[in-house]
């Protein structure tokens, strides 16, 4: 039973009931309805609860401007919030709720709000939760509950979305007569053409308009263009696609919904896509939106815009009232009324013109529609439904106070303001607006990038106009791309005349608005004539300042209907005109869109990618928990019988100081250098002596950034005269390559430096510990191992175990140690030898935490961990690795006054006076009793139990630390008395580095 | 999201690039004859001019190639790209 269906008529399937449900009632509808219309026609007149009044709140509108009826929609973690219910399409089984109020929409608690709503005025917020700020966390979660949007799913979405990129020659936003005609025109001159339009199917306001377009009913005209433009091959038509964004170069995206408009069990595939269009020409023909009037009370349910009344008659053969009255101050409402009078409802227009309306009068008149001018709607009569109006004389002077008003009896008010083009594109391209005085709206300015308007949204409003503009923008279009356009006939139309709009926004009432009922311009925020007069008296005078002091235009629906309205009420109060007061920034997205669709795919194991050392599966299969750094899954520590990371760890280091450990050091990025001149530009990047490296030889080596601060470290080996292997830390591999890169391509260009990263294709497994070299052997070197061949920071070329690999004797861990480096395709069967190798020995294989243990032991820095950006390798006390011989990068910065100062914070060790393993990142205090806030004077950067020493060590920055050797500071540890602490030298363990160069 | 053209793979989407500030800020030959203003100068201090902006991009995700870019800071319009190398500019007009 849809009580306001009319019997026939509209572009519904009557052959395809739908049932649905709203707020739990079941309700049907047919196919080619949107969930508004359904409700409509189920005489549904109340669909939500407004903001912050909590007044009872119809459908308003009939496509993206809708600003009360907004809906969660499905069930589940497939539901969507806040989606206008103009906008969905229905289909069976469709659940949806409304997001405002509650329990429901037809009884709210809140709606005591109303009666108080002298307290909601202008600025409430800022002036009732300003103060105390430390109560904001309290305010926030009152207002949003009582605000009561819709609720996004907490289960993990589990509906598929794509990005697609594409190219095309035009790009035309909105699927009209204008865009449609762009189309052919642009589509048979050959560009390539994609059209998109946010309906289900194209046509805008033709669709059910009775219009002819040359000799055939407007229907038949859009039946033949949709099929002429689907039958070309370089034509894309992409309904149900909002081109929400127009970026900088062309750069357009458009949010497609796939599967939304199915019932749940039928979608499969994509649910939306974002297209990312990048278009030499666009055509922008998204139409115009119509603009209510603010008299009092308007926004009772069964208030409506003329041209939604006329969209929901015609295509979906709903009648949304049956004793009509019709308020215009232009012509185009007239056709509404003939809607109406031709669906059944009678009907009364109120024009606010002395002279009425041109041609429309005349076909209003022949059937038999009276006709009220010089008159204006000044109150509605009735709470939860129209149920009359006041209509009172009016000269046309917008401060006159109006003395006696007549009731009129309806259950609907049709209403126009006029029309406003959808410039948002436009804008967002960076295009300017100006006021067009004769038809009082905004229409585009100069286009900024390589776009134009066409048809309503620049400002044509006559069908004859919009086909032609669409044409010859197609054109157009077409031929800056280079092609040959041939002329197209504008089809002919009979085209009335019309009478100017007479401007009107704020409508006279009996009272001021401050004492009338309320007028409102922005439905969803509840901004009113009031508010906007009240923020004007209390100063502000811009209108971004007035936008958010009364939050108009601040809804989901970015003031679509109000925006406009509101600036000409507040050029009113400000005394002057409308383009002196200027609009507020278009901003993308121009409807909401979907958080899942911006994501696409870049979700789950696609949100990034992962890299994996050759040797991961074997750690995997040894029981590691991975600890990622950057991208890297690193093996952790390597758990036996359930020992927990603190049991494991000790375990491995005390293995790896006393006999051997094996360590997965395949992360490090690996560059090779070369090149007739790199020495010199090594030179110029390290600080210390490369030209003095003997071939064979490595080097601990530090680059700084021209600010003097440590950028990244790691050892440097000479394999050549021109030939070098730099190694950098695992998280700088790839700024270092690009920062080496860059000195190389637009500094000193006349240098011969060839770099390649070699990360991935060598894999590097370190063994450390006193039977390193014996397991080596054990193995088979090709290569003598004692001390006196290959010493301490030596690089040879082997063969080890019948593979081919590059031997380095060097050590992160201060014991002796091997790194071999081998291609990353036989890293995992040399892993295994050595495993086997040494299994006589207790070879233990450790993961990133040991590691750091043993490399803070001996007071050896992570750089990232240790420095932050603002530490100097003078602060690390690394003096001796910077050359006095030459320039390098950050060298002249070091002797700036800042990096001077004999207070900066500087690396030393700290022993705790208990057995507190201190937290990384723990303030240090000077006194433990100074008065709040305490000065500050260093952190700890890195902290660890020592299970070789037997107690916790810890590294720090501290200021002028290194002087103080002994002194105590204080740890300040939540929840318990400040610690002592002592500071010492940052070695820890064999201060005097014997045991590496055994 | 800007087309920048890389003077050698062509026009291509801002995702494949990195920036690298300011053109021609070029390094002292000699930093140690620098006062420490002069030094703070090279160091930190930009243009940063509202219009025309000659500025570094490299083709990070394409050739890994550094080359210049003449940009508007209003308009982002592009007049055109150059090479750093050989001096040569392919800017429009
Ligand atoms: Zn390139």
């Amino acid at each position: 039973m849809q009580p306001q269906r009319l019997p026939t008529g509209g572009r519904i399937d009557r052959s395809k009931p739908l049932s649905f449900r709203f707020d739990g009632r079941k309700l049907e509808g047919y196919a080619g309805d949107t969930l508004a219309s359904a409700l409509l026609a189920n005489g549904v007149s109340i669909v939500g609860r407004s903001f912050k009044l909590r007044r009872p709140r119809g459908i308003v509108g009939s496509g993206a401007e809708e600003p009360n009826a907004i809906m969660q929609i499905g069930k589940g973690a497939h539901a969507q919030p806040n989606l206008r219910a103009t906008q969905v399409e229905l289909y069976e089984g469709l659940v949806a709720r409304t997001t405002k109020g509650w329990p429901g929409a037809r009884f709210d608690l809140g709606a005591i709000n109303d009666i108080f709503g002298k307290v909601f005025s202008a600025g409430f917020y800022y002036k009732t939760f300003m103060r105390p700020k430390s109560w904001w966390h309290l305010y926030e979660r009152f207002i949003r509950a009582s605000a009561g949007f819709g609720r996004a799913p907490t289960e993990t979405d589990p509906d598929h979305y794509e990005h697609r990129n594409a190219h095309c020659d035009v790009l035309i936003a909105g699927g009209g007569p204008a865009g449609l005609s762009a189309a052919l025109a642009a589509g048979r001159a050959g560009a390539r053409v994609i059209l998109a339009d946010e309906q289900d199917e194209f046509g805008g306001s033709l669709a059910g308009a009775k219009r002819n377009i040359g000799d055939a009913p407007a229907d038949e005209w859009l039946r033949r263009t949709v099929e002429s433009l689907a039958a070309l091959d370089n034509v894309t038509l992409l309904p149900r696609s909002t081109v929400f964004g127009y970026y900088d170069h062309n750069f357009l995206a458009i949010a497609e919904r796939c599967t939304d408009h199915l019932p749940e069990a039928d979608r499969a595939g994509v649910r939306q896509r974002l297209w990312r269009v990048r278009a030499k020409q666009v055509v922008l023909a998204q139409g115009a939106f119509e603009r209510p009037l603010a008299f009092c009370n308007n926004d009772r349910p069964g208030v409506m815009l003329a041209s939604a009344v006329s969209q929901y008659i015609r295509r979906y053969a709903v009648r949304p009232g049956r004793r009509a009255v019709v308020f215009t101050n232009n012509d185009s409402a007239y056709e509404t009324a003939i809607d109406l009078a031709e669906a059944g409802s009678s009907v009364v227009i109120v024009d606010s013109r002395a002279d009425g309306a041109g041609s429309l009068g005349e076909r209003a008149a022949k059937a038999g529609i009276s006709v009220i001018a010089g008159h204006i709607v000044t109150d509605v009569v009735g709470r939860r439904r129209v149920r009359g109006v006041r209509v009172a004389g009016w000269s046309g002077n917008p401060s006159y106070l109006v003395e006696s008003s007549i009731h009129i009896d309806c259950d609907l008010v049709a209403v126009s303001g006029g029309w406003s083009p959808a410039v948002h594109l436009h804008s967002h391209a960076g295009g300017r607006n100006a006021w067009d005085t004769e038809r009082h709206c905004f229409v585009p300015g100069e286009a900024a990038q390589a776009n134009v308007s066409a048809g309503a949204c620049n400002g044509k409003w006559s069908l004859r106009e919009c086909l032609r503009e669409g044409i010859e923008s197609g054109r157009a279009a077409a031929s800056r791309c280079g092609f040959e356009a041939p002329e197209i006939d504008t089809p002919s139309t009979s085209e009335g005349h019309y009478n100017p709009l007479q401007p009107l926004w704020r409508v006279p009432a009996d009272a001021e608005p401050e004492r009338c009922p309320k007028q409102f311009l922005d439905f969803q925020n509840d901004t009113s004539v009031a508010d906007i007069r009240l923020a004007v008296r209390e100063g502000y005078r811009n209108v971004e300042h007035v936008k958010r002091y009364t939050a108009l235009g601040f809804g989901t629906d970015q003031g679509k209907l109000g925006n406009i309205i509101g600036m000409a009420v507040l050029a009113e109060c400000l005394g002057k005109s409308i383009p002196e007061v200027g609009t507020t920034t278009f901003r993308p997205a121009y409807t909401p869109v979907a958080f899942a669709v911006g994501a696409g795919e870049s979700v789950g194991d696609l949100y990034d990618p992962v890299r994996k050392t050759a040797v991961h599966e074997w750690h995997v299969a040894a029981g590691a928990p991975m600890e990622n750094v950057g991208q890297w899954h690193r093996p952790w520590y390597f758990p036996r019988d359930g020992e927990d990371l603190h049991a494991a760890v000790a375990r491995e280091c005390v293995a790896a100081r006393q006999s051997l450990g094996i360590m997965d050091a395949s992360t490090l990025g690996k560059i090779d250098a070369r090149g007739r001149d790199v020495v010199e530009f090594l030179e110029r990047i390290y600080t210390h002596n490369v030209g003095k490296m003997k071939i064979g030889r490595c080097a601990y080596g530090i680059m700084l950034g021209e600010d003097g601060m440590v950028m990244d470290d790691g050892v440097m080996a000479r394999l050549g005269e021109q030939r070098f292997y730099l190694t950098t830390t695992t998280g700088g591999a790839a700024n270092v390559l690009a920062w080496l890169e860059a000195w190389l391509q637009t500094e000193w260009p006349e240098l011969e430096v060839f770099l390649t990263s070699l990360t991935d294709h060598f894999s590097t497994i370190a063994m450390v510990g006193p039977n390193s070299r014996r397991v080596l052997e054990r193995i088979g070197c090709t290569i003598d191992l004692d001390k006196d061949s290959f010493p301490f920071m030596a690089v040879r070329d082997a063969e080890l175990g019948g593979y081919p690999v590059q031997l380095f004797r060097v050590s992160f861990s201060g014991e002796l140690a091997f790194e071999i480096n081998i291609d990353s395709g036989s890293a995992l069967e040399m892993w295994k030898t050595v495993m086997a190798a040494g299994e006589e020995f207790g070879v233990t294989p450790y993961g990133t935490e040991t590691m750091h243990v043993l490399r803070a032991e001996k007071g050896f820095v992570i750089v990232g961990q240790d420095t932050d950006g603002s530490v100097t390798p003078v602060d690390l006390g690394m003096n001796w690795l910077l050359s006095k011989d030459k320039d390098f990068l950050g060298k002249r910065s070091l002797a700036r006054p800042d990096c001077l100062r004999s207070d900066r914070k500087q690396l030393v060790g700290l022993l705790s006076s208990d057995n507190t393993v201190l937290p990384e990142g723990t303030q240090l205090v000077e006194a433990p009793g100074a008065p709040v806030p305490v000065p500050m004077c260093g952190h700890v950067t890195s902290s660890y139990m020592s299970a070789c020493l037997g107690h916790p060590i810890a590294l720090a920055l501290v200021a002028g630390g290194r002087a103080r050797k002994g002194e105590t500071i204080y740890a300040a540890l939540p929840g318990r008395e400040p610690l002592p602490v002592t500071i010492a030298a940052p070695v820890f363990y064999d201060p005097k580095g014997e045991r590496q160069h055994v | 999201m800007l087309l920048i053209e890389c003077p050698w793979c062509g026009e291509r989407a801002e995702t494949e690039f990195s920036y690298g500030g300011e053109a021609g800020i070029a390094r002292p030959p000699d930093p140690d004859v620098l006062s420490d203003a002069e030094w703070a100068d090279y160091l930190f201090n930009r243009s940063n001019p509202r219009g025309a902006h000659r500025e570094l991009w490299n083709h990070a995700q394409g050739c890994r190639r550094w080359f210049g870019v003449e940009r508007d800071t209003v308009t982002y319009r592009i007049a055109g790209s150059f090479r750093l190398s050989d001096g040569s500019d392919n800017r429009e007009g």
